[in-house]
């Protein structure tokens, strides 16, 4: 393989900088670590919304901007139903209306829009964005709901032997990683061995070639997006119980975007990557260099990890443009 | 019967490259910014100018911005309420540390230095494009949403974060009564009008649309895409830099960091998509749908006698927000000026069809 020197420069930047905290001595090993675990855990969320943003991507070659509203959209349901009836049925009601939207999704929007511009896709979802937001908020209410998964919330310390005070570290986050390897384990599988998943592939690399053998392709675009529904679903209860489930919801996101431009737009392993590297990076930026550059340029308080993401995906996409995962683009005229 | 060509003969090349080729055109635009300038203010009240008029006006100017860029160019941004925001701060702060500079300096001044931050976010274009080129623009967003909050600097160490302005002075006239701001505003947006329209039938304007139809194409031809991706970033980000500081001193007059979203970004992109796409008629229409909507909305319960709470109309009107833009896209992509060129059509040929 050929050498990129401007990626590998980025990157050793950035170990630079990962790095540096621990060698200037500004933090102790212990509180070091915990901070990395919890960039790591906040990845796994954002690895868990660009997962569904990539598999429609991939497979229809559509930039779901909606993956947020969808997020919030189905942790709502969750969060309303479990109020009536217990939590496993609400999560089980929860994916059928998720699976309807999917459908409702492809016959009104997709289907008529087929053969538009990416651009034109990508507008109509922002449609779509603004459509769920509303219809969630009329359908579910507007306040601030709480999903109860029943796991205590205290953290534990471990390793106390091991650094002086220990790591804090919260139960329930590693459910969650659990949980998100279980997905992407899951949804690996079933594209790989499952004809369906075989289909889905078939479409992702050619949508004519993939029809002209017999493939219908709406319904796949359901079958996908049914699929990023659930993932969203996955997501919405994760975040829902560690955050409430409220309109801030959609907004952080958001924040899958740079994810999916990290790992490369039509990568599965890209998402998750992409997610932890930019879950951990902005952690660290947000608790090592925030201090510095509050102190240096006398701002009014931190709050760097709201835009730390998105330039990092810039510089990114300076050195790299196709992503860590992504498939190299050759222009042809 | 009345709109038709017929005996209107073109003897020299100024006359056939004029803006309005056509009689009845120029006779009816004379007829409109008469109406604009003399009619509207005779019958329009207060109400009128400061809920509707006046973010029409600026709005057209941000949205003409973005549709240079978006529509012309086919660089996409969600990220423009950014290059707003830094044209009002900078308008702001030269008012503020430069006080005998004329408003108008000002207001080019502020465009300028959004161009350069324009440019600054816009080298990103020239290696990665459609898709990308979004998340890079919401980086700006993300980035001076941040910015404008944080750093004292621009706020003059404020201590809410929000700055406050006094009604802009021209020459001596001091524009503070709604009518004035307007008349001000629509002078503006003529000027501005002008300008863009004759970029974009200009060189310039033929290389932005060759990179937007087909940049790997238009670059064999000869055309620079640093230099034309990077004009287009320039100009559109002017444009909104104007805009932004128009909209912080003569709309808001107060403002607070987050009154330049993502929001207001995503919005200008639905005022280009409804009105239409590389047209600056539709950078028209789609504001003045954008600007009118939510306040119709607001109205249709009461009319119907129905009350509903502002929270449920406001995710009513989210909803019919959302499925109106998916609608447009489907039933005409090419938005309102599309249906305009159509009507325009079907009216030379009144009312004998064949």
């Amino acid at each position: 393989m050929r050498k990129n020197w401007p990626v590998l420069a980025l990157g050793a930047a950035l170990l630079v900088g990962l790095a540096l905290p621990l060698a200037t001595g500004a933090s102790s090993l212990g509180f070091y670590i915990e901070v990395l675990l919890g960039g790591l855990m906040t990845g796994v969320l954002y690895s868990l919304v660009a997962l569904g943003f990539a598999l429609i991507f991939k497979a229809s070659g559509v930039f779901n901007f909606a993956q947020g509203a969808m997020v919030l959209f189905a942790a709502l349901a969750v969060a309303r139903l479990a109020e009536a009836v217990p939590l496993w049925l609400a999560i089980v009601l929860a994916t059928a209306i998720m699976v309807a939207l999917a459908w409702v999704i492809e016959r009104v929007v997709l289907r008529p829009l087929v053969n538009q511009e990416g651009v034109t896709l990508l507008m109509a979802t922002l449609g779509v964005t603004y459509f769920l937001d509303g219809f969630g908020q009329t359908v579910w209410g507007s306040d601030i709901y709480k999903i109860d998964l029943g796991i205590a919330k205290e953290p534990v310390m471990i390793l106390e032997k091991l650094f002086e005070g220990g790591i804090l570290v919260n139960k329930e986050d590693f459910l969650v990683a659990m949980v998100a390897a279980g997905l992407v384990a899951g949804l690996t599988l079933f594209f790989q061995k499952t004809a369906t998943g075989r289909a889905l592939r078939a479409v992702a690399d050619d949508h004519q070639a993939a029809q002209s053998v017999g493939i219908p392709l709406n319904h796949i675009w359901v079958i996908i997006w049914s699929v990023a529904g659930f993932v969203a679903l996955v997501a919405g209860v994760i975040w829902g119980s560690q955050l409430g489930v409220q309109f801030s919801l959609a907004q952080v996101a958001l924040k899958a975007l740079p994810v999916v431009i990290l790992g490369g737009f039509t990568s599965i392993a890209g998402a998750i990557v992409g997610g932890l590297i930019i879950g951990v990076g902005e952690k660290m930026a947000e608790v090592f260099l925030g201090p510095v550059l509050v102190k240096a340029f006398d701002l009014a308080g931190g709050g760097i990890e709201n835009w730390f993401a998105y330039v990092l995906a810039l510089l990114f996409l300076l050195v790299r443009p196709e992503g860590l995962f992504g498939e190299k683009h050759i222009d042809r005229v | 019967m009345l709109y038709r060509e017929n005996g209107q003969f073109k003897s020299t090349y100024a006359s056939d490259q004029q803006m309005l080729p056509i009689a009845q055109d120029r006779v009816f635009m004379v007829l409109l910014l008469a109406f604009a300038f003399i009619g509207v203010p005779l019958v329009t009240s207060d109400y009128v100018f400061l809920s509707l008029l006046i973010p029409f006006l600026i709005l057209t100017l941000a949205a003409i911005g973005l549709n240079l860029l978006v529509g012309y160019c086919g660089q996409i941004s969600i990220g423009h309420a950014a290059f707003m925001a830094v044209g009002a701060y900078a308008a702001y702060n030269l008012v503020l540390r430069v006080p005998q500079l004329n408003f108008l300096v000002v207001l080019l001044l502020a465009g300028l230095i959004a161009a350069v931050i324009g440019v600054l976010f816009g080298i990103p274009s020239l290696r990665i494009k459609g898709l990308y080129l979004a998340v890079a623009t919401l980086a700006a967003q993300f980035f001076s949403d941040w910015m404008f909050a944080r750093v004292k600097w621009f706020t003059n160490y404020a201590h809410s974060g929000s700055v406050q302005t006094a009604p802009i002075e021209l020459f001596g006239w001091t524009v503070e009564t709604p009518v004035e701001k307007y008349l001000f505003l629509l002078a503006v947006l003529v000027v501005f009008t002008l300008v863009a329209k004759n970029l974009v039938r200009g060189h310039i304007g033929r290389e932005w649309m060759a990179m937007r139809d087909m940049d790997v194409a238009a670059e064999v031809i000869g055309i620079r895409p640093v230099y034309a991706k990077l004009t287009a970033f320039a100009v559109s980000a002017f444009y909104c830099g104007v805009a932004g500081a128009l909209w912080g001193f003569v709309y808001l007059g107060s403002w607070e960091p987050l009154a330049f979203n993502l929001n207001l970004s995503l919005n200008l992109l639905f005022m280009i998509i409804i009105g239409g796409m590389g047209s600056l008629l539709g950078s028209y229409f789609g504001a003045a749908f954008i600007v009118a909507l939510p306040i119709l909305l607001d109205q249709v319960p009461i009319w119907l006698g129905v009350p509903i709470s502002t929270a449920t109309s406001a995710h009513l009107a989210l909803m019919i927000f959302g499925a109106l833009i998916v609608f447009f896209l489907i039933v005409e992509p090419h938005g309102l000026a599309r249906l305009w060129a159509i009507g325009k059509e079907k009216l030379r040929l009144w009312p004998f069809p064949h």
